[in-house]
């Protein structure tokens, strides 16, 4: 079993925390193992791209060079969307470009920063479970079935686009698709979920202006609940905390701002694997959540 | 140059005639819509190279206007003005004047990558609409967009510490664009948020905004990215 470092990111510290809580429990009740990752910086986000696109490079490339140089790591697990992209593309641009390595290289120098090398690979917290346990070590591991609680997953953007940064992906059976990823899909079902079939999967939920154009961001929001509500969803699972955030936020907004209510549930792909592995409710944060799912999984039997 | 596009036809030249005849031929039924033709002569040459200059939009030449990149958006969903297949034809053209009537909405772009994800050139569609956008801003077209705000705002926090902390980013941002936090849709939502939250977590956000998170060994890091920014756009745009 391969140790990764675990990059948690800015946000799983501030609003993504019942996500990061969810994941140490998990990843704690099954015995797998990682540490985390020694004194990280921030991967760039969405927006320090848009700054300087180098930038966003050499951030996240910086974290992936703390892990190799500094703790002897060769594989960096995310679980965030927005920095698993971002550390993605980095290890792609820096294998595919001289320029940009001498770039990043040169400006760790200067820095005094760990210098990026290569030999190390990004993957996701939802790939990981999938390559260490899968579901049929779910299915021999769940102590409590989520009772056919219907599901609707929901990856969002960054998970799977552009695919050309995921070059391991749409490699056949056993590999994830970009264009309908089932990972969740696969893990949750082991877990006793019915997942619907979501026509939205990879929509976008204008997460990058959530709040600089939240209009635009509220319509989208709304497309992705009244999609999975029309699919006959009780639960949107999601992977990515700007996704969880920016749903959460404008489900409000849409009742509060445009009187349109929708009730569908919102709640970390993590949160639903952590209760049919047994562990409470409050270990996994769902109480923090801003979607209120207690009463729901409380009828549903599941807590 | 011949104008292929229906985008650039003027409403006002267009003119349908009940019946018509030329040359003796009575053409009337589908043949009876004539546009005026008009010359542009004000596009710029040079604009092309000036916005393949912004990182990230280095390939728009490239483009063959398969129109994937529209077909993919997830803005022309939401407004069938928005439609990055005809901007990068713009650009391409140099035509300006053209691309300003479509200012207020270009910043709109919401990053999802379908397009580029899509583009069979790799054009970066989505890094050529942040060009756009910036290129606009840069030359006083348009104020300072809502979204290169909150990019800042995160540049700052991060290029200070090494790391962001999203409720500050939050409030901070509220404060730069001049909105209110009493919005009732954001006190509804503080109200859901604490409704089953422990006391002890409310002190750890308390905490967590008064000491943000930091990056021990950021040091000189900032300063150096900071200085390389500034060094690549003196660069690219004088």
């Amino acid at each position: 079993m391969a140790k990764v470092a675990y990059y948690p990111g800015c946000a799983l510290e501030g609003t993504g925390g019942p996500y990061d809580r969810s994941t140490r429990a998990l990843v704690g009740e099954l015995n797998l193992q990682m540490e985390n990752l020694r004194d990280y910086n921030c991967c760039g986000a969405m927006e320090v791209k848009n700054v300087h696109p180098m930038l966003q490079t050499y951030l996240s490339a910086r974290n992936l060079a703390i892990a190799t140089e500094q703790m002897g790591f060769d594989t960096v697990m995310a679980p965030c969307n927005g920095c698993y992209h971002n550390l993605k593309k980095a290890e792609y641009e820096l294998a595919t470009s001289e320029e940009s390595l001498n770039t990043v290289q040169d400006l760790a120098k200067k820095a005094d920063d760990p210098v990026f090398k290569g030999n190390v690979r990004t993957i996701h917290l939802l790939e990981w479970l999938m390559e260490e346990v899968g579901p049929d070590g779910f299915k021999s591991r769940i102590k409590k079935s989520l009772n056919g609680i219907k599901i609707a997953n929901y990856y969002g953007c960054m998970y799977t686009r552009p695919r050309q940064i995921y070059p391991e992906k749409d490699q056949g059976p056993g590999s994830e698709s970009t264009y309908k990823p089932h990972f969740m899909d696969d893990l949750l079902g082991a877990a006793g979920a019915e997942n619907v079939d979501f026509p939205l999967k990879t929509a976008c939920c204008g997460g990058a202006h959530t709040l600089s154009d939240a209009d635009t961001s509220t319509q989208l929001v709304l497309n992705l609940l009244q999609a999975a509500e029309d699919s006959g969803a009780e639960v949107i699972a999601t992977e990515c905390p700007t996704c969880h955030s920016g749903l959460e936020m404008h489900q409000v907004r849409a009742e509060k701002t445009f009187g349109i209510k929708t009730n569908v549930k919102i709640i970390y792909f993590t949160q639903l694997l952590g209760l049919a592995m047994g562990l409470s409710a409050r270990k996994l944060g769902i109480h923090e959540n801003i979607s209120d799912s207690i009463d729901f999984l409380k009828n549903k039997g599941v807590i | 140059m011949a104008i292929h596009e229906k985008s650039l036809i003027d409403a006002e030249r267009i003119s349908t005639k009940d019946s018509l005849v030329i040359d003796g031929v009575d053409v009337s039924g589908h043949w009876n819509t004539m546009i005026s033709p008009r010359t542009l002569t004000d596009y710029d040459d040079g604009f092309e190279a000036k916005i393949q200059k912004y990182a990230g939009a280095e390939n728009v030449h490239r483009c063959w206007q398969c129109g994937s990149c529209t077909n993919s958006c997830t803005m022309y969903a939401q407004n069938v003005n928005f439609n990055p297949r005809y901007w990068i034809y713009l650009t391409r053209l140099g035509l300006k004047d053209e691309l300003l009537k479509d200012k207020d909405i270009i910043w709109q772009c919401v990053s999802c990558n379908k397009c580029t994800n899509i583009c069979p050139k790799d054009v970066k569609p989505e890094s050529v609409m942040k060009a756009l956008s910036h290129w606009m801003e840069d030359e006083g077209h348009t104020e300072e967009t809502a979204s290169t705000k909150f990019d800042k705002e995160f540049w700052d926090q991060i290029s200070e510490r090494g790391r962001i902390e999203d409720s500050a980013v939050l409030q901070n941002f509220f404060q730069k664009t001049g909105q209110s936090l009493n919005q009732d849709w954001l006190v509804e939502m503080v109200k859901r948020m604490i409704k089953h939250l422990p006391f002890v977590h409310l002190f750890h956000s308390g905490m967590h905004a008064l000491f943000p998170p930091k990056t021990k060994s950021w040091g000189k890091t900032g300063e150096v990215l900071k200085a390389y920014v500034k060094e690549q756009k003196e660069a690219s745009h004088g």
